[in-house]
């Protein structure tokens, strides 16, 4: 039992090595790039010629100019913007879909899939060829439509930016609230009901008080999720000026000479805002589980009868569905058709081609680009899996001592925006040459630390659901740790771990932000190939595999519905 | 055949506030039998099974098992729990989901140091899944199976690699109340007839008065009283062992010379026994079963004049409230018995069953 001290010398068990081996890669992968990013932030840099020197020039130089305060502001107001967006969005929606009769509800559930089947970048990338000023469809489209002289909005703009962004996180959003509405016991409300309340004093001091703590959380997460929003902000953005902190980062490394140390205490800013976020996050989700009250017994909300109302609700998501799904698809597959891009008229659609299709079938580094994509992400997702199921046992099942740091520790990547954790290897590989750096191990790295706390929920979840007494019952058969582990742990933390495997493959396919900073020649993946055909200006190649890449990652998402349908958990 | 010596176990709870869950626990089973530890929540009973189980590590103390030591604290000795190869029934069972009838009892063959081959394992499952009625099951799905079936596997698993000694935690709480009775009966005679030599835990009393051979009642990680389920019942040697086990009447007093205590309903005569000082404050405890009741006044000593304050009618047997001055004290008897509330009765105390110890 590894409840107990450490086992005697005579009854030595490999479990040791194996509990040893997985704490040690967290602790590494989870602590190291933070202390390096840290120690850079303080430091000139190091060349040939000079040793590194302690400095606070890096500070200075980022705080020392209005245009940090600039940058600051930006920052928050496109993360506010975006947040407050979705929310908004998000919660309507999940509050039609849970507590109204609106139809074509079956609908609500292609939403929880499309963060995952369109990437940032596709989905800014297509809201550009929808709302640029001067190529946008549905700009060109509305002005001859009305006769007006200007475009009616430009999609490069801070508003623009709130636009996209929020947009494309509403499911997010929707996707929280709905956890949150569907935790709330609808006895709670209908007992103040019996107790004479009346329907706004119910919503005011019982359901807003219980899911005041879900709102909460729901806002934070998604205003960390904004202010590390790398796509939106380097597309939109950084074309007409408008810098925010992610923005900033990927310039200062750009830049030459590039300034890692600007770059570094711009980042470590970002990371004292997402760790505020963070932490208030999960503060609130502690506290808000004590609000949550799943009975699970008879459990059926009363849903409101929004009468012929329920077609405006069904027009409102239907146009919504348009906005987020079917316009920035269709727009991809027109432009993927074009010789050159070129908006939908009765000519261009004469001039329909499969040119860059076959662009991008015999593009030369395709091959090894998927190849590249498919090995990290199927090892990424291998590992991350593996390791966080022996970790979350040692949290969830053991006594050890510091367990809950080490819990802790598998969940500090959290706090890491995509381009800070891909700057904070960068510099700690470049320091320590072990040769990984401008390999493929360096990317592995970055995204099993980027992902390795979505494992662990994963299989944490799964864990807490297996008694203890189902461990017990192995070793009273005589099984050791091992055989335990692998007979019995393994197997009935499947659910949680096919579905983790999925998830962190699938997004460790369209991982953009970490991925931009540690790539080089031959290691390239699929979203780093599109972002290079949008900075050589190749739309419709782009297009054309985008529509591919979204094509491929919906089968992938299906496959993934169907095996968690298959290996659900049995009752 | 099992010896407990001096055993301690304690851990943090999750405010790491160290629990003292056992405490010089010390008791010995005899080869064949079953004894039942048997308390309230908390009281450490299940700890104290664990800790012989191996999956709690003891703090002091001594386990040892046909002379085998499986723990002793002095001698640094901690027998893995998987190395013990004791049989254990948990209270959830514990039936793993992901394996069937069969898997689930075939595991501790398999998973074991010592592999047989797939042959012998068939037959000793098949052979132990017959012995609880569960061979015409055995490639169902185990999650599929009734709560009592469940529990007769969990009972095939622990029995399936022949055990020295079985260990069950509360086996039967999870049962409704008339399947729990007709377990109860199954489990006592496949007990009696491999003879195995098993531990109980459990907080229900009238589970361990019908299966034991011996009971040990525990508070508050110490174990109170040790006997024979009808010497745990009928001579309990403290208020919290009477109180627990059944119903009792409690009556405060002092003792006088010789078998005599003074209470408030006047002088009892009680059974001889423990040695009382005269002007020790004691306690007395009589079962309701104990107080007779009769309209004519009955002979002997004992006897008080009362008056019928409530009365219940319980089909089986009558349950009375009988006043004397303004001492309320329960009595169960027959149903024949139709004293009306209000009423005069004559309540004896049979000498015998008046159990007193120090308050």
């Amino acid at each position: 039992m590894i409840a107990a001290a450490p086992a005697l010398p005579r009854s030595f068990d490999w479990k040791w090595i194996v509990i040893g081996a997985c704490v040690a890669l967290t602790v590494y992968i989870a602590v190291v790039p933070l202390a390096f990013l840290l120690w850079q932030s303080f430091f000139t840099p190091q060349t040939a010629a000079k040793a590194a020197r302690f400095t606070l020039d890096n500070y200075v130089q980022a705080y020392g100019s209005g245009g940090t305060a600039r940058l600051f502001w930006n920052s928050l107001q496109f993360a506010f913007g975006a947040s407050l967006f979705s929310f908004t969005l998000g919660t309507a929606l999940a509050w039609m879909n849970e507590r109204t009769n609106t139809p074509f509800k079956t609908l609500f559930f292609a939403l929880s899939i499309i963060p995952l089947v369109i990437p940032g970048i596709l989905f800014t990338v297509a809201w550009i060829l929808l709302g640029s000023p001067k190529i946008g469809i549905l700009n060109l489209a509305l002005q001859e439509w009305f006769g007006l002289e200007r475009p009616l909005f430009n999609v490069y703009s801070l508003w623009g930016m709130v636009w996209v962004d929020g947009l494309h996180y509403s499911p997010m959003a929707f996707l929280l609230m709905t956890a949150a509405f569907r935790a709330m016991d609808p006895s709670l409300e209908e007992s103040a009901t019996m107790s004479g309340a009346n329907i706004f004093q119910v919503a005011r001091r019982v359901t807003l008080k219980l899911v005041w703590p879900a709102i909460l959380a729901t806002l934070l997460m998604l205003f960390v999720r904004a202010i590390e929003s790398f796509e939106v902000p380097a597309l939109l953005g950084l074309p007409v000026g408008i810098h925010v902190f992610t923005s900033a980062i990927y310039q200062a490394v750009h830049r030459y000479p590039s300034q890692i140390g600007l770059a570094s205490a711009y980042g470590m800013t970002l990371l004292v805002i997402t760790s505020i976020g963070v932490y208030f996050v999960s503060r609130l989700s502690s506290r808000g589980s004590k609000y949550a009250t799943m009975t699970g017994k008879g459990f059926r909300p009363r849903r409101i009868d929004l009468g012929p109302w329920r077609w405006a609700a069904a027009a409102v998501f239907i146009v919504y569905f348009l906005l987020i799904v079917v316009l920035p698809f269709a727009v991809l597959l027109w432009s993927s058709f074009q010789k050159f891009y070129s908006i939908p008229s009765w000519q261009a659609l004469q001039n329909l081609t499969l040119d860059p299709y076959r662009f991008i079938f015999s593009y030369p580094n395709l091959p090894r680009t998927v190849w590249n994509t498919l090995l990290l992400s199927f090892g990424c997702a291998t590992l991350i899996m593996l390791v966080t199921s022996v970790i979350c046992w040692i949290v969830v099942k053991t006594k050890l001592p510091g367990r809950w740091l080490l819990d802790n520790i598998a969940s500090l990547p959290l706090v890491f925006p995509g381009l800070v954790l891909g700057l904070a290897i960068m510099i700690f590989y470049l320091n320590v040459d072990v040769g990984v750096y401008g390999t493929m191990w360096i990317m592995f790295i970055a995204y099993v630390t980027r992902f390795m706390p979505y494992g662990l929920r994963y299989n944490t979840a799964s864990m807490l659901q297996i008694h203890k007494e189902l461990e017990e019952s192995a070793a009273m058969s005589g099984a050791s740790w091992g055989t335990t582990f692998v007979r019995v742990v393994l197997p009935l933390l499947k659910p949680g771990l096919v579905a983790g495997w999925i998830y962190v493959m699938i997004v460790s396919i369209r991982e953009l932000s970490s991925s931009i900073l540690l790539y080089s020649p031959g290691t390239e993946v699929l979203s780093i190939t599109i972002w290079e055909l949008w900075e050589n200006g190749q739309y419709v190649e782009l297009s054309a595999l985008g529509v591919l890449f979204i094509l491929a990652l919906f089968v992938l998402v299906m496959a993934a519905q169907w095996l968690g349908g298959k290996f659900g958990v049995k009752e | 055949m099992l010896k407990v010596e001096g055993l301690c176990t304690e851990y943090p709870n999750e405010r790491g506030e160290i629990v003292r869950a056992a405490q010089d626990v010390s008791f010995e089973v005899p080869e064949g039998k079953l004894f039942t530890l048997l308390g309230p929540s908390g009281c450490g009973k299940t700890t104290t099974l664990r800790s012989i189980a191996g999956l709690e590590r003891p703090r002091s103390g001594e386990i040892s098992v046909a002379g085998r030591v499986v723990y002793s604290g002095s001698r640094g000795i901690f027998v893995a729990p998987n190395r013990r190869g004791f049989g254990m029934v948990f209270q959830s069972y514990a039936i793993w989901p992901h394996l069937n009838v069969f898997q689930n009892a075939a595991f501790p063959l398999e998973a074991g140091a010592r592999r047989l081959p797939k042959k012998d394992i068939r037959e000793k499952v098949m052979r132990v899944l017959t012995a609880v009625q569960l061979d015409a099951y055995a490639d169902r799905e185990a999650t599929k199976l009734s709560g009592g079936q469940q529990q007769r596997l969990a009972l095939a698993r622990a029995l399936v690699m022949e055990p020295e000694l079985l260990l069950l935690d509360e086996p039967l709480s999870n049962l409704d109340a008339k399947l729990r009775e007709l377990m109860r009966f199954e489990l006592k005679r496949l007990q009696r007839e491999l003879g195995i030599t098993t531990v109980y835990v459990t907080h229900d009393q009238s589970e361990a008065l019908a299966l034991s051979h011996a009971i040990a009642v525990m508070s508050e990680g110490c174990i109170r009283q040790i006997g024979t389920p009808r010497e745990i019942y009928e001579k309990p040697r403290s208020r919290f062992v009477a109180d627990f086990v059944g119903t009792t009447n409690f009556i405060d007093g002092e003792a006088l010379a010789r078998g005599r205590v003074r209470t408030g309903i006047g002088d009892v005569e009680i059974a001889p026994g423990e040695e009382l000082r005269a002007g020790e404050h004691v306690v007395l405890s009589v079962r309701p079963e104990d107080v007779e009741l009769s309209e004519a006044r009955a002979g002997g000593a004992n006897v008080w004049e009362a008056r019928v304050d409530q009365k219940v009618f319980l089909g089986e047997y009558n349950d009375f409230q009988v006043k004397i001055g303004e001492r309320v004290l329960l009595s169960r008897c027959h149903p024949s018995l139709r004293t009306r509330v209000g009423e005069a009765i004559f309540v004896k105390l049979n000498p015998e069953k008046c159990i007193a110890f120090k308050g």
